[in-house]
């Protein structure tokens, strides 16, 4: 609905591209100013790793191109949140990232968003892996708000609805407890105020690949999420709660898929069972496939056929 | 929990919420020596070294340290109903817990606390929490009998997943800012803070020499700055550091017993091994309740890397100079503004100031333009 205002070269653009450039800038940004506990170095070993693995994944499944744009996202994203010392793990996070969307599979979309399942997979198996959510700090909470709204807007406004439907619980959650234990409005005001939670709330939970299809069951879905990350961050007093709640909760889509069934999700300008023509400069918008039952769908499994 | 205060200790009351119910044998009375070595081994520091003479390139290096800053805290005085009376050392200890914090409010006047108004609402929260509340004083009888003559730290011991220190109450009545200093022994890395910032205080610059002199002021002066420049948003790493060793050490290490002392229970469990696996976080927090509304949560990372706040000073060549060494000279120049620069933006001290007293304009080169040294200014 929004795209309907946006210059027409910007709506056709993928919206894979404005993710791109935001998670940059915040990446760039945290190096530069916050500073983040990430190398230049470190991020070129993630990224070329990210998307070596998409090349060698999509050759061995023998996808029709390469197709580096969400690979690139998730490279960039586990810059800004994974820290190690040991560049032998950030590589390990990068090639589970792109390793998950392949291998852990169901009914043509992936389980898991590959970010969240390598930082959570590393934070099980390994022990010299944190992320620090207090690294972006309150100080430059609205230029980063502003970053995210606007990557919101040219970007997926489609599937925005998942990403509402969690701040909204989220919030109602956080300033509901306060509520009741009567703590001053700066405490929950304080909580919302991190960059950590934008980037969760924007560039996380909202990726179309791995969200419930209908809109009725992403809703069910961020509610879901912002309950068990209140769940551990309030009751199990653990550190990072989104994060673990997301896959968590990313082993329950097929289920709410399959009672709430919708229109499966395509990448503008990447199709679903043809091969598209790539490169393109301006893609033509490709209309989701329409609504059918679950129950054929998992008749007609696509395999590899789909662009990840 | 060591506590600066200072006055008469009948006026002393600490009030910490803490997350469980605790037993005689959980709390101890700490000595003030070990968290003074904790503090001198972790203290920023300056290193020296000594320019070699320019004319004959041999190499002197000579390293000194210098050790400040002195831990603070601040808490007041609150209470309820009575779990638990002990005397620890010259303490007297309650634990008290409440189920509305009208009631442990009015406990606690009645008992001679002096409660800070707006304290109820900030009791409250704790309570709804399931928190209890560890209210120490000092039984001046038993103090007199030990004979200090100071306060002695306290020490309790408890397992929760609560890693975070309340901060909330003592914020309430203050005036200003507070200061507090954590120090953390763990045994996988750093810890930081997960819902505020946590950053490096600037650390490996050279500074002028003259600082040498007044290292208290600059650090306090420098830390000022830093807390200003964040806002005071931030909480400051001031050193971490895998205690099997360190380079240049401002104080000798803990020993594995003064280790156990201040609380490091896994030394001597089979999976230990010979290394002491102990990991050394000291955070410095400059806060109050507008920069700081929600108590410090804190995770421990895997983070090994070792930090320390490490100020370099150079010594430029003193000796006779059997040559012209012009180039040396210019360097030395070059250096000392470049120091002079740094020192103003560390601490925020006045540049001219810092030019006076590093005698920076004697030794500055004519610096006109080369028309007026040929006509001189107008």
């Amino acid at each position: 609905m929004i795209q309907r205002f946006l210059p027409r070269c910007l709506a056709r653009l993928d919206p894979r591209l404005f993710q791109i450039a935001a998670v940059s800038g915040l990446l760039v940004y945290g190096m530069a100013f916050l500073g983040f506990d990430v190398s230049p170095g470190r991020a070129l070993l993630v990224l070329v790793t990210t998307l070596g693995t998409q090349y060698a994944c999509t050759r061995i499944f023998r996808l029709p191109a390469f197709e580096p744009k969400s690979a690139a996202i998730s490279g960039l994203s586990l810059c800004l949140l994974v820290r190690t010392d040991d560049a032998r793990l950030a590589a390990l996070a990068a090639v589970l990232a792109v390793a998950s969307k392949f291998l852990l599979r169901w009914n043509g979309k992936h389980v898991f968003n590959p970010t969240n399942f390598a930082i959570v997979a590393l934070l099980v198996l390994a022990n010299g892996v944190w992320v620090s959510p207090g690294q972006w700090g309150s100080a430059a909470f609205f230029a980063f708000l502003m970053a995210c709204v606007g990557a919101l807007v040219v970007a997926h406004a489609a599937r925005s609805d998942v990403t509402f439907a969690f701040l909204g619980a989220w919030l109602a959650l956080v300033f509901g407890r306060s509520l009741w234990l009567g703590e001053p409005l700066a405490i929950p005001l304080h909580r919302l105020e991190s960059g950590a939670l934008l980037l969760f709330a924007f560039f996380m939970i909202s990726d179309p690949k791995t969200t419930p299809d209908s809109r009725a069951g992403r809703i069910l879905f961020g509610a879901f999420v912002a309950s068990g990350a209140w769940y551990v961050q309030f009751r199990l007093f653990r550190t990072n709660g989104l994060l673990w709640s997301l896959a968590a909760c990313s082993l329950f889509v097929p289920v709410i898929d399959v009672v709430l069934p919708g229109p499966l999700y395509s990448w503008k300008g990447a199709s679903h069972a043809t091969p598209p023509e790539f490169p393109r400069l301006f893609p033509l918008p490709v209309r989701s496939v329409a609504p059918r039952p679950a129950v054929l769908r998992l008749l007609r499994r696509e395999g590899g056929r789909e662009t990840l | 929990m060591a506590n600066d205060f200072q006055g008469d200790p009948k006026e002393f009351a600490i009030v910490v919420p803490v997350p469980t119910f605790l037993s005689r044998e959980q709390i101890h009375v700490g000595e003030r020596a070990l968290l003074d070595h904790l503090d001198s081994y972790s203290s920023p520091r300056l290193v020296e070294y000594f320019d070699p003479d320019p004319c004959r390139r041999m190499e002197v290096e000579a390293s000194a340290d210098m050790a400040v800053a002195r831990q603070a805290g601040h808490a007041q005085s609150l209470g309820v109903t009575v779990e638990a009376r002990y005397t620890v050392g010259e303490y007297d200890i309650l634990i008290l817990s409440a189920r509305e914090s009208n009631g442990l409010e009015t406990w606690l006047r009645q008992n001679g606390y002096r409660i800070p108004e707006g304290a109820t609402d900030v009791l409250a929260s704790y309570i709804k929490q399931n928190m209890r509340f560890f209210v120490a004083k000092v039984n001046l009888t038993e103090q007199a009998r030990l004979g200090f003559t100071y306060l002695r730290p306290l020490q309790v011991a408890y397992e929760s997943p609560k890693f975070m220190l309340p901060v909330r109450l003592g914020t309430v009545n203050a005036k200003g800012p507070q200061e507090l200093f954590l120090y953390t022994l763990t045994r996988k890395g750093r810890v930081e803070t997960t819902n505020y910032r946590t950053v490096k205080l600037p650390s490996d610059v050279e500074v002028p020499v003259y600082v040498k002199s007044e290292f208290p002021s600059f650090y306090r002066a420098l830390f000022a700055e830093q807390a200003k420049r964040e806002r005071m948003h931030s909480v400051f790493l001031e050193y971490a550091w895998d205690m099997n060793w360190c380079d240049p050490c401002a104080a000798a290490p803990l020993s594995r017993d003064e280790l156990k002392r201040l609380g490091v229970f896994w030394l001597d469990e089979p999976s230990a091994g010979q290394a002491q696996n102990v990991f050394l976080t000291r955070l410095h927090v400059r806060y109050d309740r507008a920069h700081f509304p929600e108590d410090l949560v804190f995770q421990e990372t895997a983070d090994r890397t070792n930090f320390q706040g490490r100020y370099v000073l150079r010594h430029a060549f003193t000796g006779e100079l059997t040559c012209s060494a012009a180039q040396y000279r210019e360097e030395v120049r070059q250096r000392h503004e470049r120091e002079a620069r740094t020192l103003a933006e560390l601490t925020g001290w006045d540049t001219a100031q810092i030019r006076k007293k590093m005698n920076l304009d004697a030794e500055t080169v004519d610096s006109r333009k080369w028309w007026e040294k040929l006509w001189g200014k107008p």
